[in-house]
């Protein structure tokens, strides 16, 4: 059915809203009452998280089996399951919610799907063991709203993952979907809406910050018979997937963003250009491009006005580098993805020459909810130059992890302690690394800087897309940092010199320290090299990539020259520089680790203590995960 | 409109104003700063032009930039004020050098491109003593020897300018950049050998090649052996571009003629005979002129069939480009040899027969501009039992070379000339070394022949130049004769791509390969994408032209006498046995 | 200069000539044609790169240069299984390039390579998005979470088994 007026519109809003209600008014009240038919609901409805991490964890066989013991029970017409996107605490995975109540139920097992109907849905009595435990009080939370990892998050761009159907054009439209674009199209001018969105204060969320509506209006400046919207949507920061996440959980925002772009710059066709490793996101936006020619939100003539906009996807093929806005046109337009000079800025010269408006997917999804709540809403969140939200894929050494929400100028101390629960198995924390393979370390006194963009900057980091992994004592910096450099070294595109020739000679130098080889010379080449390939590389991803060297030289020079000189590594990480050995006093002499040794570096008699010839140790580590008496020990 | 502001701006000490639009480099250039660039070519006026802004050596600084900008690619704004010699930019410069030298394998001693390698010249001007990132890994690249074209791509620093005119010039489209990262490099379709892919060895990504990655197959050992052997008779044919550019290689202003030194040197260096292709340039014309009538005839004659245009066949890149492209159209080429291929032909028949030399005694030497003159050489259709009518071809660098190598000073030989009866020619077969050059010698011939007429203006000069096609037109005795001159292979590819649409409205179409036509041949002196060499040597053609006695190929008396004691007739069967030849359908689909 | 041997099956070279024709032939089309023609084939082989090259009137040199370029496309056949390893970030540092190790030393296999059975070929990948469960290893469709050295081996003996 075709929408072809604003009263349109509204109209099936306000039908659509009346399915959404339950979850609407449930998600602002938390009840200490368990809901079910029995204690006097009479509808509910389960929420089943559809993202790719719960799938990875069977949340489809969840929602087949919940299916399966609602049909059997004979109750299918008063509660509805529902799959929705992603509700960010993968931790915890895979999330079952039942609404009205607002239960939280976590690390869900297909197996688990009768009792949640038997007990919770007929019988009102909460599944105790699926609820989460408060690490801090061991008590049960029941609901997310008393959770730590929720409390100080505030979803602006995440607003409907994890609530409405992504696969239901109708839940996106209910909750104020599309209403920015019907607005714009019928009530402003081009040049308002970029108003709006400069006022907004919105900057990129893909890396670099640059201010979007100012991006617009120059994609709007220059004349052309074609303009393209494109939406990058090649996320390839390791670690980082909060765009997957919102066009998996609501793919809808990304398509009216699009199309609002191509509005203020007078472009008709939007190009999505998304990793081929992200199917279900695919699989979501190919539907909600379906549902939104069908509903006469793409296409000829949308919302009964002359303005023409349709969306195509395009397939990244596995290179990071096409991240990078000139190598994602070169790739779109079937070619190598390898940057190009700039300028010419995209916005003058892009795809097929084009004028084109290139937008990471988390800047688009704030666009539609800055258009109906204002620029001023927008402004009135985050810090001077930062404004709005960021989300983060809070990761490694850390107790939550998950995709994350927060207002511009949260404290890495708030995300770390408060929203991530601290570090895992109470070790220390040692540094926490941002901004992917172009962004750097923070340590420990940079916990209480606020984050934005110019904040982490001048610690020597960056935003990038929001990837925020955790170390503690046991990581080495020096192999984090080489780490990085393979993923940099791998994903070079290898069109200049800097990049191509300087960050393979970094890795090697690296590599070397890791060994035990490197020099004190070996240092001041790796300064000399990063400060060479920041200054001297074609594109953004180059200019960047000797960062995880130089924020590790700046914050843990202690740890290269204790590599170099002593060689030692301080979270006996890097093999070549540890020793195994068995402790006479605890070795049971069971003859286990012996069995297990790839190089049969372990010696003894039955029922006496063994030991390791260090001369045939691989360093592997299945003796000191195989003996049962921690009598193994590392130096 | 943008284009005719001026710009103010200030590089190092000097006050600039450049037209908006200008690079860096350029706006540098004005001022008698010469920033080093190493990808960076543009032969201006040709379509061979190359600006990855990739290699990272021309790097400035840029007051209120965050970091170094590539001069070659970045425009002027008003205000500017740039660095190009600032400790930051020379530092980065010297380790990017150093980077580029760590995946190197530094045998410059022994390179073919030893003192002429753009790489070296700016490891010595940036004063490199020490190579700090040397001992790492190195990238995975391949080695090759063809017969035309040596690939050693350990050398290779990625510039990309083999792949731009492979692609943009050539539309051959054999090298692409293949992997990606560290172990980047260009290679021949699926990482074959050359010999393998439809490459028509035009060597055009020789001539660009900055270091010793591509070079050419070097013979010059080989023709040391057969000069030294008592039992062989060396015979020399040297083009006729080689004699407006060997000199460049002894330090001679691009331009000079050293026709009479080229012919003193060929024989100290114990050439028994020296010839000259020119004398067979001047065949050429006399068969494709005939064949150019014949079918001109036969189309005013009412004939619905005859192949028209008729395309030249001098230049043995572009017959390998519409053997392997074109093979619907093998018809439309004249069946004409090159004018080495003709040399060789009649060398090894009419002059061995005359001088009582045995064909496996004698040893037919071109001296070309061209490596793929060094491939034709080797085509089974011109072997006699095995045998070939040119042994093998030499570059005009290698013969450079091998001048030096013989103790020869050069630039004071004295002045001699070729031997008889294969050494007079005319000014028409001079002109064959530029673009243009066969069609106007071929008008030359035709427009007397064909209308008895002595030809008021011996000039065309509506077929010279360095425009990619050019045409004129041409009133033969009423008949408005149509022709075409195409250089470059993506300007031929045009012109067949219009004839196999049936849209192609010429009856003559001349094509060379190379940019500027055989001046501007692979096997030249490098340019070092200076186009104002290739414009010398253009220039210097024509002043060779100029001074000829006898300027048209039908008035050479030694054509005239080969014709009378020999061949008896153009295109008669002797000679369409000896000096015509027939193509292949060498597609790779 | 030698001419291409035919491997192809006639069903091969005519469906991939019609994913040219459904894109239109267009240049700017290549990546999409290759996504398809791998799904098709498990592989890109030189002869297809010709066909594709022919048909959207592009060098074949670019094709093979795209192909090479990207690290999803692949001339080589994969494994029945095959396995990938998530070297991301959140993986990495809880300890996926141990299972990495362990995977190598019980195949017997480098990255990129496949059994000489053909039942298992390794490739490492940057992140799946399922950092909840880091580590993880995919296997076929299939994601392992939370795996440790110890798992590997029988993980594997398991899929072994499914055939």
């Amino acid at each position: 059915m075709k929408i072809l007026s604003i009263n349109d519109l509204n109209s099936l809003r306000k039908r659509a809203q009346q399915a959404l209600a339950l979850r609407e008014e449930s998600s602002d009240q938390t009840s200490e009452m368990c809901c079910g038919l029995a204690t006097g609901a009479e509808h509910l409805q389960v929420l089943c998280c559809g993202g790719t991490g719960c799938k990875a964890s069977n949340s489809h066989k969840i929602v087949d089996n919940l299916k399966a013991a609602i049909e059997e029970n004979g109750i299918a017409d008063k509660v509805d399951v529902i799959t929705t996107g992603c509700f960010g605490f993968c931790e915890k995975g895979p999330i079952v919610k039942i609404i009205p109540d607002n239960t939280f139920y976590t690390q869900v097992k297909p197996e688990d799907a009768a009792e949640i109907v038997k007990e919770h849905i007929i019988g009102g009595r909460r599944v105790e063991r699926l609820l989460y435990v408060d690490p801090k009080t061991k008590q049960t939370v029941s609901d997310s709203k008393h959770m730590d990892f929720y409390r100080k998050q505030m979803r602006i761009a995440l607003r409907n993952c994890g609530l409405i159907d992504p696969e239901n054009i109708e839940e996106y439209i209910a909750r104020d979907g599309y209403q920015g674009i019907a607005n714009a199209l019928i009530n402003q001018t081009p040049e308002e809406v970029i108003d709006i969105i400069k006022a907004s204060g919105l900057r990129g969320r893909g890396g670099a910050g640059f201010p979007t509506g100012m991006k617009w209006g120059f994609a709007r400046g220059y004349e052309s018979d074609e303009k393209y919207v494109v939406c990058n949507a090649d996320e390839g920061d390791p670690g980082a997937f909060m765009d997957r996440s919102i066009m998996e959980g609501d793919p809808n925002s990304v398509i009216e963003a699009m199309t609002v772009c191509g509005y203020c710059i007078n472009a008709h066709k939007g190009l999505i250009y998304i990793r081929a490793e992200y199917p279900l996101a695919v699989h979501r936006l190919k539907i909600a491009i379906q549902q939104a020619r069908e509903y006469g939100l793409l296409g000829k003539n949308i919302l009964g006005t002359d303005f023409d906009f349709d969306i195509e996807i395009r397939y990244g093929a596995g290179a990071f580098v096409c991240g990078e806005e000139t190598a994602l046109i070169h790739s779109m337009e079937g070619k190598r993805g390898e940057p190009t000079l700039k300028p010419p800025f995209p916005a003058e010269a892009g795809y097929n020459m084009k004028p084109t408006n290139v937008n990471n997917v988390e800047t688009l999804a704030n666009v539609p909810i800055i258009l109906t709540k204002g620029a001023d809403w927008f402004a009135s969140i985050g810090t001077e130059k930062s404004k709005g939200t960021k989300v983060f894929a809070l990761a490694g050494k850390i107790n939550n992890v998950g995709l994350i929400e927060v207002p511009m100028g949260t404290t890495l101390r708030e995300i770390i302690y408060d929203i991530g629960g601290g570090v895992k198995n109470d070790k220390e924390f040692k540094a926490v690394q941002t901004g992917g393979p172009s962004g750097g370390c923070l340590t420990a006194k940079h916990l209480d800087t606020p984050i934005d963009y110019e904040h982490l900057a001048a610690s020597g980091s960056m935003m990038g897309s929001g990837g925020m992994i955790v170390m503690d004592e046991d990581d080495c910096m020096v192999s984090v940092a080489k780490f990085y450099l393979e993923f940099t070294v791998d994903e070079s595109c290898g069109k200049c010199t800097p990049c191509r020739i300087g960050n393979k000679r970094l890795l090697e130098i690296l590599t070397r320290i890791t060994e035990g080889k490197g020099t004190m010379e070996d240092l001041e080449h790796l300064k000399v090299l990063s400060e060479t390939i920041k200054d001297t590389a074609l594109c953004g991803l180059g200019q960047t990539s000797p960062n995880p060297v130089l924020s590790t030289i700046n914050n843990f020079w202690d740890e290269y020259v204790e590599h170099v000189k002593q060689h030692t590594c301080r979270a006996k990480q890097c093999k070549a520089l540890v020793t195994y050995s068995i402790d006479p006093a605890k070795c049971k002499g069971c003859g286990a680790c012996a069995r297990k040794c790839p190089g049969n570096a372990i010696l003894g008699d039955m029922r006496k203590p063994h030991i390791i010839n260090p001369y045939d140790c691989i360093r592997c580590g299945i003796c000191k995960s195989t003996c049962r008496f921690d009598a193994i020990s590392i130096y | 409109m943008e284009e005719k502001n001026m710009i103010n701006l200030t590089i190092d000490k000097h006050e600039v104003c450049v037209p908006a639009g200008t690079m860096l480099l350029d706006a540098a250039k004005t001022v008698g700063i010469s920033i080093p660039t190493l990808c960076h070519i543009d032969l201006e006026g040709t379509c061979v032009k190359n600006t990855p802004a990739s290699c990272r050596l021309c790097v400035v600084e840029v007051e209120g930039r965050r970091n170094l900008a590539p001069a070659c690619a970045t425009r002027v704004t008003p205000g500017m004020v740039v660095h190009t010699n600032s400790a930051r930019v020379i530092r980065a410069r010297k380790t990017v050098a150093e980077l580029m030298l760590s995946d190197h394998p530094n045998d410059c001693l022994t390179c073919p491109k030893c003192s002429d390698c753009e790489l070296q010249r700016l490891v010595m001007r940036f004063n490199i003593r020490k190579m700090p990132y040397n001992g790492g890994e190195q990238s995975e690249r391949k080695q090759e020897l063809t017969p035309a074209i040596t690939r050693n791509m350990e050398k290779c620093v990625y510039c990309r300018r083999c792949e731009s005119v492979c692609n943009n010039v050539q539309s051959v489209g054999v090298l692409s950049a293949i992997r990606r990262g560290f172990n980047t490099t260009i290679a021949p379709t699926f990482d074959q050998m050359f010999t393998d892919t439809n490459c028509t060895y035009c060597g055009q990504c020789v001539a660009v090649c900055p270091t010793g990655a591509l070079t050419e197959h070097d013979y010059t050992n080989q023709l040391m052996d057969d000069l030294t052997n008592p039992d062989k008779v060396v015979v020399a044919q040297p083009a006729p571009a080689v004699r407006v550019a060997l000199g460049e290689e002894f330090g001679m202003k691009p331009g000079t003629i050293v026709t009479g030194k080229l012919a003193t040197a060929l024989r100290d260096l114990g050439f028994d005979y020296v010839f000259d292709t020119d004398f067979a340039a001047d065949l050429t014309i006399m068969e494709e002129g005939a064949e150019i009538l014949q079918r001109l005839n036969k189309f005013l004659a009412g004939d619905k069939d005859v192949k028209l245009p008729i395309m030249t066949s001098c230049c043995p890149a572009w017959v390998n480009f519409y053997e392997h492209e074109f093979p619907d159209l093998l018809e439309y080429p004249s069946s004409a040899k090159s004018p080495a291929q003709m040399f060789g032909a009649v060398a090894k028949t009419y002059w061995a027969e005359k001088m009582g030399i045995p064909r496996e005694k004698l040893v037919v030497v071109s001296v070309m501009p061209c490596l793929a003159k060094k491939y034709e050489c080797g085509r089974d259709e011109f072997k006699v039992d095995g045998n070939p009518d040119v042994d093998y071809s030499i570059s005009t660098r290698e013969l450079g070379r091998l001048i030096k190598r013989a103790n020869i000073d050069f630039t004071n030989l004295p002045d001699s000339d070729f031997d008889s009866p294969l050494g007079e020619s005319t000014g028409a077969g001079a002109i064959f070394a530029n673009t243009g050059g066969v069609m106007e010698a071929a008008l030359r011939t035709v427009y007397e022949v064909h209308t008895g007429k002595t030809l008021p203006h011996i000039e065309f000069n509506n077929v010279r130049g360095l425009d990619g096609i050019r045409e004129a037109e041409i009133d033969l005795n009423g008949f408005t004769l149509r022709v075409c001159v195409a250089h470059t292979l993506s300007n031929a590819r045009k012109v067949m791509e219009m004839l196999r649409a049936g849209k192609l409205n010429y009856h003559v179409v001349e094509v060379m390969a190379c940019p500027g036509g055989c001046i501007g041949g692979a096997g030249q002196p490098y340019h070092h994408g200076n186009i104002e060499i290739l414009k010398a040597r253009a220039a210097a053609v024509y002043r060779e032209d100029e001074g000829k006695a006898l300027r048209k190929s039908h008035e050479n008396p030694d054509i005239q006498k080969l014709y009378k004691d020999f061949l008896g007739e153009p295109l008669s069967e002797k000679a369409h046995h000896l000096l015509h030849t027939h193509y292949f359908d060498k597609s790779i689909h | 200069m030698k001419k291409q041997e035919i491997k192809l099956a006639c069903t091969v070279v005519q469906q991939v000539e019609e994913i040219c024709d459904k894109h239109g032939n267009k240049p700017g089309e290549l990546i999409n044609v290759l996504h398809e023609c791998q799904a098709l084939h498990g592989y890109l082989p030189e002869e297809m790169q010709r066909i594709i090259a022919r048909k959207l009137g592009i060098p074949a040199s670019k094709v093979y240069g795209v192909v090479t370029f990207y690290s999803f496309f692949t001339m080589t056949p994969k494994g029945k299984h095959p396995i990938s390893v998530c070297l991301g970030t959140a993986c990495y540092v809880r300890g996926s390039e141990r299972l990495l190790e362990e995977i190598k030393r019980i195949l017997n296999i480098e990255v990129g390579e496949t059994t000489e059975d053909g039942k298992f070929s390794l490739d490492c990948l940057r992140c799946v998005g399922a950092c909840g469960l880091a580590p993880v290893v995919m296997i076929g469709e299939h994601v392992y979470g939370r795996l440790e050295v110890k798992d590997v081996r029988k993980i594997l003996e398991d899929v072994a088994a499914q055939d």
